[in-house]
């Protein structure tokens, strides 16, 4: 099979897995097809569903020109299946079967695991858009707006992605998974997500923000792990899925920045120099740096929970197994079985914080979150750069992984953003400081409100420096349907 | 040392809630309590700590709280039921800790399981999150199941493929006989990781029903109520308080009614069993006396001094069964309680106790002997550890020196139906598999004092010996018995003690149980590089693929 096959619009899926001649995986993706715009037609509300909208589609895997941008009604949306091209003679990368072809069917004696990975993963893609379902009415621009929503398809079709999996490998119990990603979803009593943090709502756009670039890097640290599996299909899957993935980190990135950006143009315009005078800045409908701080501290650190136990059977054996490999695995110069490795990892005792050196097989998680770290202090540089550059003495930062934590080795300890220990008296009197209230919610919400001509933008967001697909200011990403 | 005194003031693992005739029983497992160091009791996991604490509960809902009808075991943590047995603290500990573990999870399980039909106290698991493994024999064991059907909750039996042992604590056994799961759906049931969610684990009969989450709650309500009210029993139990004993320096221990004495050695334990001083005089008198009254008293002090020796006194491989007083005495106690169980809670669960305690005797892996001396009283219950035990040694005709009242045992009603061994047959009836004829005339001795030529006629007794050879016979007998190897001993005894019918309980034990702690030993499971030690590691088993 060559993964240049091309994209075959001849069936209601476009693909590049030869979806045609499979009739077996087409029926059933059919069958789920239904389902799944049912799904999606409940979520969205009618007047966007109705609405055009610029979106790009994938429509190949050549790194050179995998997308076309048009308009499209999003229900109309082609969510295709689309694997990056089979690497000829790929090898399984670590664990135990290192250098061992990779495998092409799911080795049965690891069915269950990876059938489980690949569940998680795709409960995630949908719970997203479903948390997200209330902001198009509160969007700051059409840019924003279309950015949301091309967020949401591509969520949508990363489920697809997942669903293509468990349909193709996974047999009449990959069926019943499949099925089941669209009974949960997220905040619900009756089925909720799989995953704590997909079962909040996102509230606000800042939140949006905060989300695609500190959640959805959760999510590409996990689809870069899996992108390193031996199971050859999820690997390609999840390769290409992660071309998707960096306009979502763009759009938290840029987002956040746009957020900085005005606060800033609007605290020189008005001779504001001390950031933390709040209500003065705040009397310009814009957002202070300390509050987008506390955000950030908020969205950081409920990030890190999604990373799990610092030390994990179940992240050990999918790396022993071959399933899951560390971020950048091929770029690491190691064994890549890690038989006899060990890695540093927190643990919280009597003594405070302190580092401990466990079996680094098990410490997978932790490795992964270190990664994760590294990977998002790069925006909050840049950030700063925005802030020191107009002359603001204020610097971002991430807090502690200690701070705010309700799993791993932290979960409900009393430490705050600097990493000590408090007492719970004291952590309690000052946290108001670090997370958000509802004060601060409430004044986000107030400057949610909906701005809908081309080209015009919210009080508290700055326009953007390009248009998507280099489309002039005013361009009309979104042609709203006027019921 | 472990203790297995326990009260609801100190547990660490449970919370328990009282409401009209039905509780609620939250198993809510604190990470940081194990019982042993090197593990954290994650995700609801349990060690023997949290089940010493269960198997309290279980006792004490029945005395002291006979007015529930229902009880709904249920989690109290987000997202997960019970994980079953914490696999770190399995694949610390050493084999003889395993086996005795699971042996007394069994019957705790066992117990709570026979509460609904003996007590009119039904268990109903009512299961939202996670059931894996020892969580799914927990709600196995009880009378209906529930389950959220939300596409993530599921209940799994996954030791096969992720330990390489066996759902050991009655899952593979209950899966079959109980649910009524065919063979090969069981098959597959038991091999999968991920067990059923939803509507398979309906259809397959693992759980009664399977509900949406927005209507469990209530429908759990409702059915415990209507479980409940099929119960009609008083408000007034009697409070067990803590059982209070003295445990010396050289290993012995003293309660009120029993004593343990260990040899020099500490091979050889003796326990010895006092009758009761006074015999109430009606009903009443039983419910003043309470949890101090003699039959429940003893009852108490010779399960705790069983439990301790088996977790405490590894070395101890022959236990010998004494007792002293009026067997008249025993007899008419048991009389008084026989004669009101039908109408009285409290005279039915002293019964009921006794049964239990003989049976967690039947199951225990020591040599077992029962000494018949002078100035005994194998009565009634008492005369059952004749029946329990492996052999039987009484004194005969007068022994120089000695004044105690001539050693005779004393038959009564009770022997013949109230103390049922596992395998459903009475211990008379056990022994004498098949002579149906030779128990009617066993019953015509019944009241009648039977010294040691009579016990002999009757084979009630193994031996019985005079004053010339006793000391001998059995110094003799206990050096020959301490000189065989445990493990033969363990399984002869084992397969001679329960002829007659196979039951659920008596496969439990005797066919899961065995196999289980065969695995244990199994380099696949337990070897350096077997499934139990590389739990946790990330690095597979290694196996040795050759059937055995």
């Amino acid at each position: 099979m060559s993964g240049n096959t091309e994209i075959s619009y001849d069936s209601m899926i476009p693909n590049n897995v030869g979806l045609s001649s499979d009739k077996r995986v087409l029926k059933a993706l059919e069958k789920w097809h239904p389902g799944y715009i049912k799904w999606w037609n409940d979520l969205i509300p009618k007047k966007f569903q109705e609405s055009r909208v610029y979106l790009r589609t994938a429509v190949g895997v050549d790194p050179k020109g995998w997308a076309k941008f048009d308009y499209v009604k999003m229900p109309e949306y082609r969510w295709g299946i689309l694997l990056a091209p089979q690497v000829e003679g790929r090898t399984i990368p670590c664990g135990e079967h290192v250098g061992e072809p990779a495998w092409q069917e799911v080795p049965g004696e690891y069915r269950a695991l990876l059938r489980r990975l690949v569940v998680i993963q795709g409960d995630t893609e949908p719970a997203s858009v479903e948390q997200q379902r209330f902001l198009g009415q509160t969007a700051p621009s059409l840019y924003d707006l279309r950015n949301l929503f091309q967020v949401n398809v591509e969520e949508g079709r990363h489920l697809w992605a997942m669903v293509y999996l468990l349909h193709k490998y996974f047999g009449a119990d990959g069926r019943e998974e499949a099925n089941d990603l669209l009974r949960r979803s997220s905040g619900s009593e009756e089925a909720p997500r799989m995953l704590g943090a997909f079962n909040e709502e996102t509230p606000d756009w800042l939140s949006f923000f905060m989300f695609t670039y500190f959640t959805d890097r959760d999510g590409k640290m996990q689809l870069e792990s899996l992108a390193q599996s031996g199971f050859d299909p999820l690997s390609r899957t999840c390769r290409f899925m992660l071309t998707e993935e960096a306009h979502h980190m763009f759009v938290g990135e840029t987002g956040v920045g746009r957020t900085i950006q005005k606060t800033l143009e609007v605290m020189n315009e008005a001779g504001i120099t001390d950031p933390f005078d709040i209500q003065k800045i705040r009397e310009h409908g814009v957002i202070d740096l300390p509050t987008l701080q506390k955000k950030l501290n908020l969205h950081y650190t409920l990030s890190l929970d999604l990373f799990g136990q610092e030390v994990s059977t179940n992240a050990a054996n999918a790396f022993n197994s071959g399933i899951k490999g560390r971020y950048m695995e091929h770029r690491i110069d190691d064994d890549h079985r890690l038989s006899d490795a060990t890695y540093p990892v927190s643990r919280f005792t009597g003594d405070g914080i302190q580092l401990e050196d466990v079996p680094a097989l098990t410490a997978m998680n932790m490795r992964l979150r270190d990664d994760y770290t590294k990977d998002a202090s790069g925006g909050v540089g840049r950030w700063n750069k925005m802030i020191e550059k107009a002359g603001v003495s204020f610097t971002l930062k991430l807090p502690h992984v200690g701070f705010n934590r309700e799993i791993g080795a932290f979960a409900g300890q009393p430490i705050c953003p600097e990493g000590n220990v408090l007492s719970q008296e004291s952590y309690d009197s000052q946290v108001a400081d670090w997370l958000p209230s509802t004060a601060d919610g409430d004044y986000i919400q107030s400057l949610m409100v909906p701005v809908t001509e081309a080209g015009k933008y919210a009080s508290w967001i700055a326009p953007p420096k390009v248009g998507i697909d280099n489309k002039p200011g005013d361009f009309e990403y979104v042609q709203l349907h006027m019921a | 040392m472990i203790d297995f005194r326990t009260d609801p003031t100190t547990y660490k693992h449970w919370k328990i809630e009282y409401a009209g005739n039905v509780a609620r029983l939250a198993m809510d497992v604190a990470e940081d309590g194990g019982l042993f160091d090197g593990y954290e009791l994650k995700l609801n996991s349990y060690d023997l700590g949290v089940d010493i604490e269960l198997a309290d509960i279980v006792q004490r809902m029945r005395f002291e709280h006979p007015e529930i009808g229902a009880v709904v075991l249920h989690s109290g943590k987000d997202r997960v039921f019970c994980a079953g047995a914490n696999i770190r603290m399995l694949g610390g500990a050493e084999h003889a800790h395993k086996v005795n573990f699971c042996k007394f999870t069994n019957e705790t399980r066992n117990t709570y399981e026979a509460a609904a039909e003996d007590s009119g106290q039904s268990y109903i698991a009512a299961i939202r999150g996670a059931c894996a493994g020892g969580g799914y024999e927990l709600a196995l064991a009880c009378e209906e199941i529930y389950m959220v059907d939300d596409a993530s909750t599921s209940v799994a039996l996954p030791e096969v493929p992720l330990l390489a042992v066996l759902p050991g604590t009655g899952g593979l056994t209950r899966v079959t006989d109980k649910r009524k799961v065919r063979r090969d759906i069981a098959d597959v049931f038991c091999s999968m990781e991920e067990g059923a969610k939803g509507k398979k684990a309906e259809q397959w009969n693992l759980v009664d029903k399977v509900l949406p989450n927005s209507k469990f709650d209530e429908f759990v309500t409702e059915r415990a109520a209507e479980v409940a009210g099929k119960s009609e029993r008083p408000a007034q139990g009697v409070s067990l308080g803590n059982l209070q004993r003295t445990l010396h320096d050289d290993g012995s221990l003293e309660y009120d009614h029993v004593r343990v004495m260990l040899s020099d050695d500490k091979g050889v334990a003796t326990v010895t069993i006092s009758g009761p001083d006074t015999v109430p005089a009606c009903v009443d008198d039983i419910h003043q006396q309470g949890a101090k009254g003699w039959a429940l008293a003893a009852a108490r002090q010779l399960d705790d001094a069983i439990l301790h020796l088996r977790f405490n006194e590894l070395q101890t491989g022959v236990l010998i069964f004494k007792t002293e007083g009026d067997p008249a005495a025993v007899a008419a106690y048991e009389q008084l309680l026989l004669q009101h169980r039908a109408e009285d809670w409290l005279c039915r669960e002293i019964m009921l106790y006794w049964k239990r305690v003989l049976k967690r005797i039947d199951v225990t892996s020591r040599s077992l002997v029962a000494l018949v001396e002078h100035g005994s009283c194998f009565a009634g219950m008492l005369a059952e550890l004749l029946f329990s035990v492996d052999r039987s040694y009484m004194m005969e005709d007068e022994f120089e020196d000695d004044n105690r009242a001539e050693a005779s045992l004393l038959l009564t009603e009770g022997n013949f139906g109230s103390y049922l061994m596992s395998n459903g047959l009475t211990r008379l009836q056990t022994r004498f598999l098949g002579q149906a004829d030779l128990l009617d005339e066993l019953k015509q001795k019944i009241g009648v004092p039977l010294v040691a030529s009579d016990a002999s006629e009757c084979q009630l007794v193994t031996f019985n010996y005079d004053d010339i050879d006793w000391f001998d016979e059995i110094r003799v007998f206990l050096e020959e018995r301490s000189s065989f190897s445990p493990d033969a001993m363990t399984g002869m005894e084992a397969n001679l003690r329960f002829a007659g019918p196979e039951t659920m309980e008596t496969r439990i034990f005797g066919r899961l149980t065995a196999w289980q702690n065969w695995i244990f030993q199994r380099p696949n499971a337990v070897g350096e590089n077997g499934a139990l030690q590389r739990y946790g590691s990330g690095s597979r088993a290694e196996f040795d693929r050759r059937r055995v």
